[in-house]
């Protein structure tokens, strides 16, 4: 029993933090129809750019964030205008090969800048250890769940209520038909860029908070995936359920299991869940068959 | 002055090589294949060696991806599959090295059949993701099936030998490798002159259309995926053969991303497009790596972040092709030679 509540709470925290790594692709597969394999490394630049704030410049924390928000918007920007929009159009497969290309030359980008080797990242989320019903678990982990339902329930407010929302649901749903409304598609896309590099940002901070600044965290952008396909590439609950739901899995069996089958086993519910229902559990049913 | 090219009889609209310049330019590079290991050092033979190896593995990838559509992000498990097959045969079995050769074609084709299951149902992105599920699930089971596969641990290939000669240098390899990559072009180009070829391209094209006139896509899907993963299998068991040792760490999800980069750069759906992106992705990182020597007397900094500037000149490269030219290399090779025929009226 000691194991399962043990291993419950991990599952949970290490869930939140697929999640958090799943919003900002969800916002952008929602709003655009790309599917960006670059996720992975705008939590990195989020969590390097903090880290320049907070550690080599010495800001106060909250500054630092808010400075690190304005870097992530900035690249999510300009990424959506120089690299996205000529693609506007294309075939599937330069889509995805272009946001490939782009985590290549981000990952690039911040190694030369900052080098390869893993630093810790300075503590501004208390993370020693609470006792809850006799397992421990980190309290920066918990502040990982407290962040991922904060950022659930702000997204899920954007989308159904503000303008700007409404409308990128409205872009996702037919371009022509919100263009002919007078919403500005490419506003729209630029919106979604900016926001999901910022959510990356916020969620690379933590992350990088949890287990330290490293290369490695662009590994998250692959486990991203089983995520949001069991979830449903385009809901956001669906994100942080599809999280909860895969970080479980990973933490019961690497506790029962063992032998390494923690890191393969989201890849075959992803499989199986593509056969049985491709468009995950709270996606829209629009795939198409053939 | 030409304005097309015309033909008189069928056999002449049916041949494989259709002008003058297309059979002279094809027994130019012919003779230069032949040549060229005579007169290069050993770092270009090595080179040469890599560069055949990856257009065999991209030729496969481009019947897949180019041709029928179907995007994979599975290759370097397929890579794997072939690797690891001809390697096991040939170092625990003692099989002859040919022989490991074809059964590793065989071998990967059927796994890639396997996993292009998938593709019965879903298609773009959807089979992306799917791809590299099966990326992930080949390497894992290669990393964890240690009785078999010997786990993390390199796996050491003996060298092959053919009527008593030993095929240990890079410049005995040469010849084995580029007669296969030449056998591996020219079934590729025969194959889309077939109707699995054409119905390849339908489904490309249009899947439902396809359908319509008559393609079985459950048949020919995966029929892609198998000949398409027949060549990858190829691919890797030369890997195998020639590296004489088999590490897992070739057949990462990076490889699977350096050739999808292989063909769009050079080229989706045209075999010498798969060259031209092989012999660009192949030299780009050595081309970038002697730049870097050779400045290092004035920037000495520069060598610790060689890496890097790679990894960047590779995702650039990329995005810069799919802005600016998304048919690739191939695309421009066809721009030089039709601005020379049609000269000086090359509008």
């Amino acid at each position: 029993m000691q194991l399962f509540i043990q291993l419950t709470l991990t599952g949970l925290t290490t869930g939140a933090i697929l999640a958090l790594a799943a919003l900002g692709f969800v916002l952008i597969y929602k709003s655009s129809d790309v599917i960006n394999f670059a996720q992975g490394e705008f939590l990195l630049v989020g969590a390097y750019v903090s880290f320049a704030m907070i550690a080599q410049f010495g800001l106060a924390w909250p500054l630092g964030m808010v400075l690190t928000l304005l870097v992530a918007v900035a690249i999510g920007v300009i990424v959506e205008r120089l690299v996205l929009r000529p693609l506007i159009g294309e075939p599937i497969i330069s889509v995805i090969m272009v946001t490939i290309g782009l985590s290549s030359l981000l990952r690039a980008i911040v190694s030369t800048i900052w080098g390869t080797l893993p630093r810790a990242f300075p503590e501004f989320i208390p993370s020693q250890p609470v006792r809850i019903l006799n397992a421990t678990v980190g309290a920066d982990r918990l502040w990982a769940i407290i962040l991922a339902v904060i950022m659930l329930g702000l997204f899920t407010f954007f989308f159904r209520r503000s303008r700007e929302g409404i409308a990128m649901r409205a872009v996702a749903d037919d371009q022509q038909a919100a263009l002919s409304m007078g919403i500005s598609v490419k506003k729209i896309f630029a919106w979604a860029w900016s926001i999901a590099a910022a959510s990356a940002a916020i969620g690379g901070a933590l992350i990088a908070n949890i287990v330290g600044v490293s290369g490695e965290l662009s590994g998250f952008g692959l486990r991203v995936f089983p995520v949001v396909i069991l979830g449903g590439l385009d809901s956001i609950p669906g994100a942080i359920i599809g999280g909860v739901i895969i970080g479980l899995l990973e933490a019961y069996t690497g506790g029962y299991v063992g032998q390494g089958l923690n890191t393969v086993i989201p890849f075959i519910v992803l499989i199986i869940i593509l056969m049985v229902r491709p468009y995950g559990l709270f996606g829209q049913e629009i795939i198409e068959r053939v | 002055m030409q304005s097309g090219i015309f033909h008189s009889t069928y056999q002449a609209d049916m041949a494989l090589r259709r002008t003058h310049a297309q059979k002279i330019r094809i027994a130019l590079l012919v003779v230069f294949i032949i040549v060229f290991p005579f007169f290069a050092d050993r770092y270009t033979l090595t080179l040469a060696n890599r560069i055949g190896i990856a257009t065999i593995g991209a030729i496969g990838l481009n019947i897949l991806v180019g041709y029928t559509g179907q995007i994979s992000l599975g290759q370097g498990g397929f890579l794997a599959v072939g690797a690891y097959t001809a390697g096991i045969l040939t170092a625990r079995l003692g099989l002859p090295w040919y022989l490991t050769i074809v059964f590793a074609c065989l071998v990967t084709a059927i796994v890639g059949a396997l996993f292009g299951v998938p593709s019965l149902r879903l298609k773009g992105l959807y089979l992306a993701i799917a791809t590299l599920a099966a990326q992930e699930i080949i390497l894992w089971v290669v990393t964890h099936w240690n009785a078999v596969t010997g786990g993390v641990d390199a796996l050491v290939v003996p060298n092959p030998s053919l009527f008593g000669i030993q095929i240990n240098t890079d410049f005995r390899f040469y010849w084995v490798i580029w007669i296969l990559a030449g056998v591996t072009a020219l079934l590729t180009v025969n194959l889309f002159r077939t109707h699995y070829g054409r119905a390849f391209i339908a489904i490309r094209d249009q899947d439902i259309a396809a359908e319509v006139m008559g393609v079985n896509l459950f048949r020919y899907k995966l029929l892609a995926f198998a000949i398409s993963s027949f060549f990858v299998g190829m691919a890797g068991a030369l890997t195998a053969h020639y590296r004489s040792i088999v590490t897992w760490e070739r057949f990462t999800i990076e490889v699977s991303v350096l050739y999808l980069a292989m063909i769009i750069i050079g080229g989706l759906g045209s075999v010498s497009g798969s060259f031209f992106g092989a012999t660009f992705m192949t030299l780009l990182p050595e081309v970038l790596t002697n730049l870097g020597r050779s400045f290092k007397n004035y920037v000495p900094a520069i060598d610790a972040i060689i890496p890097f500037i790679q990894q960047a000149a590779f995702g650039l490269v990329i995005i810069l092709f799919l802005i600016f030219e998304p048919e690739g290399l191939n695309k421009m090779w066809r721009n030089i030679k039709d601005y020379f025929r049609l000269w000086p009226f090359s509008y």
